[in-house]
C-alpha cells in the first residue's frame, strides 16, 4: 500500500515536471505559431539567475518565484524585439533563429560562468514519509506550484481584459489590429510571457538537477513532444501531453527501469500523432485555452 | 577485428607515400605535442580541467629548458564533444602537425575512434583518464586508474564498514556496463550480494523511481557508477528524499568531474570514493604543485581530481622518457616507457607497467565532507591487474585492441 | 520534353564537372590530412542533398534527415562485419534506409500527417533511434557478429575492392570513391528533380490540394521522393563511417538533426549546389573553430545562425543567383523575379 502511494506520488511528479518545463514553450507554440528552440536555453538561464543570486546572499524563495521569471522574462522580451519580430510567419525560420539563440546564450553562459558552475542551491524542503518510504517535500511543492501556474495563466488569458485581447490576436491578427489593437506589443508581451514561465520553470527545477550550460538540451525535446503531442490549447494540450506521456513514461520506468521508460514515452508520442495528427486538443478538448 | 594489421600494413606504405611532403614543413625545430579535448559540449566540465593541467605541464618542460634543448609546442584542439572531430583532429594532428605525442580523448568512445588512426600513423598516444580498463596496444599508453585499481578498493571498504547488500546505480554504456559487471565480480568475492543492478541512460535527470525501488529493497548500501551532468541529479533527489541519512552511498565516478561542488555540503556528505588521486594527497610534490596551480589560475583553479593529474603526469611521464631515449622519435621513446619508467607526481609515484601499457600507481579512498575530499585510506603502487589478466604486451607487441569492448564474459573473465 | 530537362540540367553538369576537377586536383596540392578529412564532409554533403531534395523540392520537411543517414551508417558497419567484405553491405545500407523510409513515409503521408507535425514525427523517430542505440550497451545486444556497442558504438570496416575482401582502400582513395558517390547521387538528384515525378513533387510542395485535383495521389509522390531522399542520405552514412572509421549514436542527436536543416537553409531551398557548399562551408567553420581557444565555438555558431537567418534568409545559393541576375539585367528585374519564383535551379 505504502508502495502503491510512493509509486503514484513519483508518477504524478514526473507528469507535473513535463507540464512544468513544457508551459512557457506551450504558450510561445500555442499563441504564436513560434517553435522556440531556445526554450531549454530560457530554463538554463532561470537555474542561472537561482544560482547567482542565492550565492550572492539573496533569499531562495525569494530568487526562485521572483527573480527567475522576471529576469527571464525581460530577456526573453529583448529577443523578441531583437530576433523574433523580424520573422513572423516563417515558421522555419524562427526555428532556425532560435535554434542559433540556444547556441549564442550556451556559449554565453559558458565563458561567463564556466563548464560547470559550483552550485550550492539544495531543494530548500524536508522529506515526507509514506509508510517505509520516503519523498521530498520540495517535489510536493513542485507539484503545487504546477497546478497554481496552470490556474494563473488561465485567469491570465481568460479573465482579463489583456487575455482577451491577446487571444484575439493570436486568432485573427489583422482583424485585431483593425480594431486598434497593437499587434507589435501583444506579441511582445506573450514572448516575454512564455520566457518569464520558462524561466520560473528553470528556477524551481535548479535545486533539484543542478546548473550546467549545456542542461536545456536534457528538455527541450521532451518539451517540444508533450507541446505538439498536446496540441494548440495551450492549458488543456499541456495539461493532457504530460498526463498521458509523463503517466507512459512514469509506468514504463517503474516497470522496467530508466532504459525503457523514455523510448516508451517517444514511442507513445508518434502512435498518438499517428491517431491525432493535430494533437490531443486538434479533436479533443477544442474549444479549450 | 580481423582487418586492422592488414589496414596497418597498408597505413605505413601510406605513410611512406606521404613522407616526402613533410621534409620541406619540418622547419620548427621544437618537439610538438599534441592535445585533443572536449572544451565545449557536454563533457567539457571534464576537458577544461585537463586542458588546464596539459598546458601547465608544458609550460613546467619550457621552463626547466624544454627537452634535449628543444623548445616544445604544445597544439590544443577542441573536439566539441564530438566523435567525429576526435577522427578529423587526430588525422591532423599526427598526419598534419606531424605531432611526436597525442594526448586525447575522454570517453572510451573517443579513444577507440582515434586509437587507430595514431596507430596507422605510428604517432604515440597517450589516454589520460581513469576508465574501464582492457585496452591492449603497443602505441597507446593508459595512465588512469582501471577498476582493479579503484572498484576492487572501494567495494570491500564500502563493505566492512556498511555491509554486505548492495545495489548497483551505472551509466548506460560501456564503462558503466563492465563497471557494474566488476563491482559485482567484487562484490561477491567479499562475500556479500548484489541485490539489483540498474542501468540509466545519460541524459536522465529524474531518479524518483528509483529512488522507490532502492527503498523497497533495502541494501545496505548503493555503490553507484553514474557519470556526467544529468546524473549529478541523482545524488540531489537521493538527498530531498531523505535517504542520505538512511543508506549512505559509494561510488567510482562521483568527483571526477567535480561533482562533489555541484551538490551542497549536506547532499554530499559521506560519500565514498575511490581514485587514483585527491588534493589532499600527501606529499611534497603534490603540495608544491598545487600552490603554483593557484599562483598561474588564482581562484579560477579547478579542483584537481584524477582526470586532471593523469593530463599532467601523462605529459610528464612522456617528457621523461624523452629524456631518457634522447629523442622524441616513437620507437625509442615507447622502449623507453616500456621499460618501466617511473614519474613522482602529486599523486605520488607513476611506474608504466610494460606488460599491458597502463600504470601501477597508488589508490585512494575519499569520504566527502563539506564538499571536500578527506582521504581516509590510500594502498600504495598498486597494478593494473584486470587488464593483466587479459593483455601480455611483453609476449606479444603486436597488438592493437580493446580486450573489454564486448564485456567481461567475452574477454574470458567471469 | 526531353529537351526542356537537357536545358535545365546545365547547371547540374556544368557543377558536376567542376566536381569531377576538383576530384583529381585537390590529391595533387592539398595535404594527406586534409583529403581524409575531406571524406567526412563529403560524407555530410551528400545528407545535406539527401535534405535538400527532400524538404527543398518535396516541400517535405523533414527533421530527422540523420535518422536515414545514422540507419545507412550503422547498416553498412554491421553488414560489412558479417559478410566480412562492404561491397554487398552498401547495398544493404540503402535498402535499410530506403525500407525504413517508406514504412515510416507510409504512416505519415497517408496518415495526412502534413507541416510541422512532419517534422516533429521525423525528428521523435529519430530521438527514439537515439534512445534505444545508446541503451545497446550489453553484450546481449548483437545482430550476427556485430555488438551494437550502446554509447561507444561500433568501429566500422573500411571500404574494400568490390572482387577482394581484403584489399582494403587508403584513406586518400576512400576520397575518390566518396567525391564519386556525391557527385553521381547529386547529377541523379539534379535528373530527378526534371523528370515528370520531379515536376510533380514541386507541384505538390507549392499547392498540394491543386496537385491533387488534377488527379495526381500526391500521398505516393511524397513517398517517393521521401524514400529515394533516405536512399541518398544513407550512401551519405556508409561515407561518413568510413571517413570517421566508427558509427556512434550521436549521428541521430537533436544537435545533428538540427545542423542538416542549417545547411541546407544556409544553402538556400529550391537548390541542390546551395547545402552542399554550404555543407563544406560550415564544416571548415567548425573545424577551424575547435583548434582555437579564445571564442566559444557555440557562440560563434549561434552569431552566424542568426546572422544568415535575419540578413541572408533565402541562403547563399539564391541569393547569389538573384544578386548575378540583378546585375546582367538591372532593367528587367520583373521577369528575373518571375523566374525566381518559378523554376528552381540545380
Amino acid at each position: 500500500m505504502d508502495l502503491v502511494v510512493a509509486v503514484l506520488f513519483q508518477l504524478i511528479y514526473g507528469i507535473a515536471n513535463l507540464a512544468l518545463i513544457s508551459l512557457g514553450l506551450a504558450i510561445i507554440f500555442g499563441m504564436m505559431r513560434v517553435i522556440n528552440l531556445a526554450h531549454g536555453e530560457f530554463l538554463m538561464l532561470g537555474g542561472y539567475t537561482v544560482v547567482v543570486a542565492t550565492n550572492a546572499g539573496v533569499n531562495i524563495w525569494f530568487a526562485m518565484l521572483i527573480l527567475a521569471p522576471l529576469v527571464v522574462g525581460l530577456i526573453g522580451v529583448i529577443v523578441e524585439r531583437l530576433l523574433i519580430r523580424w520573422l513572423y510567419g516563417r515558421m522555419v525560420d524562427t526555428l532556425l533563429a532560435t535554434w542559433g539563440l540556444s547556441l549564442l546564450l550556451i556559449g554565453l553562459v559558458t565563458s561567463i560562468f564556466g563548464a560547470s558552475t559550483g552550485t550550492t542551491v539544495s531543494p530548500p524542503l524536508g522529506t515526507i514519509r509514506i509508510g517505509d518510504y520516503s519523498a521530498s517535500g520540495y517535489e510536493l511543492f513542485l507539484i503545487g506550484v504546477t497546478l497554481v501556474l496552470f490556474a494563473a495563466v488561465y485567469a491570465t488569458l481568460k479573465l482579463t481584459k489583456l487575455g482577451l485581447v491577446a487571444r484575439g490576436t493570436m486568432q485573427n491578427a489583422e482583424m485585431s489590429s483593425a480594431l486598434g489593437v497593437s499587434t507589435n506589443r501583444i506579441y511582445m508581451i506573450t514572448f516575454g510571457l512564455g520566457a518569464a514561465v520558462s524561466g520560473l520553470a528553470g528556477g524551481l527545477l535548479a535545486p533539484m538537477t543542478g546548473v550546467l550550460p549545456t542542461i536545456g538540451a536534457t528538455y527541450i525535446a521532451k518539451a517540444f513532444i508533450t507541446v505538439i503531442s498536446g496540441g494548440a490549447s495551450i492549458l488543456a494540450g499541456t495539461a493532457a501531453g504530460s498526463v498521458l506521456l509523463g503517466g507512459v513514461n512514469g509506468i514504463f520506468a517503474f516497470l522496467t527501469g530508466p532504459t525503457f521508460g523514455e523510448v516508451a514515452l517517444l514511442v507513445a508520442a508518434i502512435i498518438l500523432l499517428r491517431l491525432l495528427p493535430t494533437g490531443i486538443t486538434g479533436r479533443f478538448f477544442r474549444k479549450s485555452i | 577485428m580481423s582487418f586492422s594489421r592488414r589496414q596497418f600494413v597498408i597505413g605505413s606504405s601510406a605513410l611512406a607515400l606521404a613522407a616526402p611532403a613533410t621534409v620541406g614543413r619540418a622547419q620548427s625545430d621544437a618537439i610538438k605535442f599534441a592535445s585533443i579535448l572536449d572544451l565545449s559540449g557536454g563533457l567539457d566540465i571534464y576537458g577544461a580541467p585537463m586542458a588546464e593541467t596539459t598546458k601547465l605541464a608544458i609550460e613546467d618542460i619550457n621552463a626547466t629548458g624544454g627537452l634535449l634543448g628543444r623548445e616544445v609546442e604544445l597544439t590544443m584542439y577542441d573536439a566539441q564533444s564530438t566523435i567525429q572531430f576526435y577522427t578529423q583532429y587526430a588525422t591532423q594532428a599526427a598526419a598534419g602537425d606531424r605531432a611526436h605525442t597525442v594526448h586525447a580523448g575522454i570517453t572510451s568512445a573517443s579513444r577507440e575512434a582515434i586509437r587507430p588512426t595514431l596507430s596507422r600513423f605510428q604517432t604515440l598516444y597517450f589516454y589520460n583518464v581513469q576508465y574501464e580498463g582492457g585496452v591492449c596496444d603497443y602505441n597507446n599508453f593508459c595512465t588512469g586508474s582501471t577498476p582493479a585499481q579503484t572498484v576492487a578498493k572501494v567495494v570491500p571498504y564500502a563493505m566492512e564498514k556498511w555491509g554486505k547488500k548492495v545495489y548497483i546505480v551505472a551509466a548506460d554504456y560501456n564503462y558503466g556496463q563492465i563497471t557494474a559487471q566488476w563491482m559485482q565480480k567484487f562484490v561477491a568475492e567479499n562475500g556479500g550480494e548484489t541485490l539489483d543492478v540498474e542501468f540509466f541512460p545519460l541524459d536522465v535527470t529524474n531518479f524518483g523511481p528509483t529512488i522507490n525501488k532502492i527503498q523497497t529493497a533495502k541494501p545496505d548500501f548503493v555503490i553507484s557508477a553514474l557519470v556526467g551532468g544529468s546524473h549529478v541529479s541523482f545524488y540531489r533527489q537521493y538527498a530531498a528524499a531523505g535517504m542520505n541519512a538512511e543508506i549512505p552511498i559509494a561510488s567510482t565516478t562521483f568527483g571526477v568531474g567535480n561533482e562533489q561542488k555541484l551538490i551542497s555540503a549536506e547532499e554530499g556528505n559521506g560519500i565514498l570514493a575511490s581514485y587514483g588521486y585527491f588534493e589532499g594527497a600527501d606529499n611534497p610534490v603534490n603540495t608544491a604543485f598545487l600552490e603554483r596551480l593557484k599562483a598561474k589560475l588564482g581562484d579560477d583553479a579547478p579542483v584537481m581530481n584524477e582526470l586532471a593529474i593523469r593530463s599532467y603526469e601523462g605529459a610528464m611521464l612522456w617528457a621523461e622518457a624523452v629524456k631518457a631515449a634522447g629523442t622524441p622519435d616513437r620507437g625509442p621513446v615507447i622502449e623507453a616507457l616500456r621499460s618501466g619508467l617511473s614519474y613522482d607526481g602529486p599523486s605520488g609515484a607513476v611506474t608504466i607497467d610494460p606488460q599491458t601499457n597502463h600504470c601501477n600507481m597508488n589508490v585512494y579512498i575519499g569520504e566527502l565532507q563539506d564538499q571536500e575530499w578527506t582521504i581516509v585510506e590510500s594502498y600504495d603502487n598498486q597494478p593494473p591487474a584486470d587488464t593483466a589478466l587479459v593483455c601480455d604486451l611483453n609476449a606479444n607487441p603486436n597488438q592493437s585492441t580493446f580486450l573489454f569492448e564486448n564485456g567481461l564474459a567475452a574477454a574470458g573473465i567471469d | 520534353m526531353g529537351g526542356s530537362t537537357l536545358r535545365n540540367m546545365r547547371p547540374v553538369i556544368v557543377f558536376a564537372v567542376l566536381g569531377l576537377l576538383f576530384m583529381f586536383i585537390a590529391p595533387q596540392v592539398l595535404q594527406l590530412f586534409t583529403i581524409i578529412n575531406l571524406t567526412t564532409a563529403i560524407a555530410l554533403a551528400v545528407l545535406a542533398l539527401s535534405l535538400a531534395l527532400v524538404w527543398g523540392f518535396g516541400g517535405i520537411l523533414c527533421f530527422g534527415q540523420v535518422a536515414f543517414f545514422g540507419l545507412g551508417a550503422y547498416a553498412y558497419t554491421i553488414g560489412a562485419i558479417n559478410f566480412g567484405g562492404s561491397t554487398w553491405a552498401i547495398l544493404v545500407a540503402v535498402m535499410v534506409a530506403s525500407a525504413f523510409a517508406a514504412i515510416l513515409g507510409y504512416f505519415m503521408f497517408f496518415g495526412r500527417v502534413s507541416d510541422v507535425y512532419l517534422g516533429v514525427i521525423t525528428l521523435t523517430v529519430t530521438l527514439i533511434l537515439f534512445s534505444l542505440i545508446r541503451r545497446t550497451s550489453g553484450p546481449e545486444y548483437k545482430i550476427g557478429n556485430a555488438l551494437l556497442g550502446g554509447f561507444n558504438g561500433v568501429t566500422s570496416p573500411p571500404l574494400n575492392l568490390p572482387w577482394d575482401t581484403r584489399a582494403f582502400l587508403f584513406p586518400e582513395q576512400v576520397f575518390y570513391v566518396a567525391m564519386a558517390a556525391l557527385i553521381l547521387c547529386y547529377v541523379f538528384a539534379g535528373w530527378l528533380v526534371n523528370t515528370h515525378f520531379g515536376r510533380v513533387c514541386v507541384g505538390i510542395r507549392e499547392n498540394e490540394l491543386r496537385a491533387e485535383l488534377l488527379g495526381y495521389d500526391t500521398r505516393l509522390y511524397k513517398l517517393g521522393i521521401f524514400t529515394v531522399g533516405a536512399g541518398i542520405a544513407a550512401v551519405g552514412g556508409v561515407l561518413f563511417c568510413n571517413g570517421v572509421g566508427r558509427i556512434t549514436p550521436d549521428v541521430f542527436n537533436l544537435y545533428n538533426a538540427a545542423l542538416t536543416i542549417i545547411w541546407v537553409i544556409v544553402g538556400g531551398r529550391g537548390t541542390l549546389i546551395g547545402p552542399i557548399a554550404a555543407t563544406f562551408g560550415l564544416f571548415y567553420l567548425t573545424s577551424a573553430l575547435g583548434g582555437q581557444s579564445v571564442l566559444n565555438n557555440n557562440l560563434v555558431l549561434g552569431v552566424i545562425l542568426i546572422f544568415f537567418v535575419l540578413l541572408v534568409p533565402k541562403g547563399i545559393a539564391p541569393t547569389l543567383v538573384d544578386w548575378v541576375e540583378a546585375r546582367r539585367r538591372p532593367k528587367r528585374s520583373a521577369r528575373g523575379r518571375r523566374r525566381r519564383n518559378g523554376a528552381d535551379r540545380a
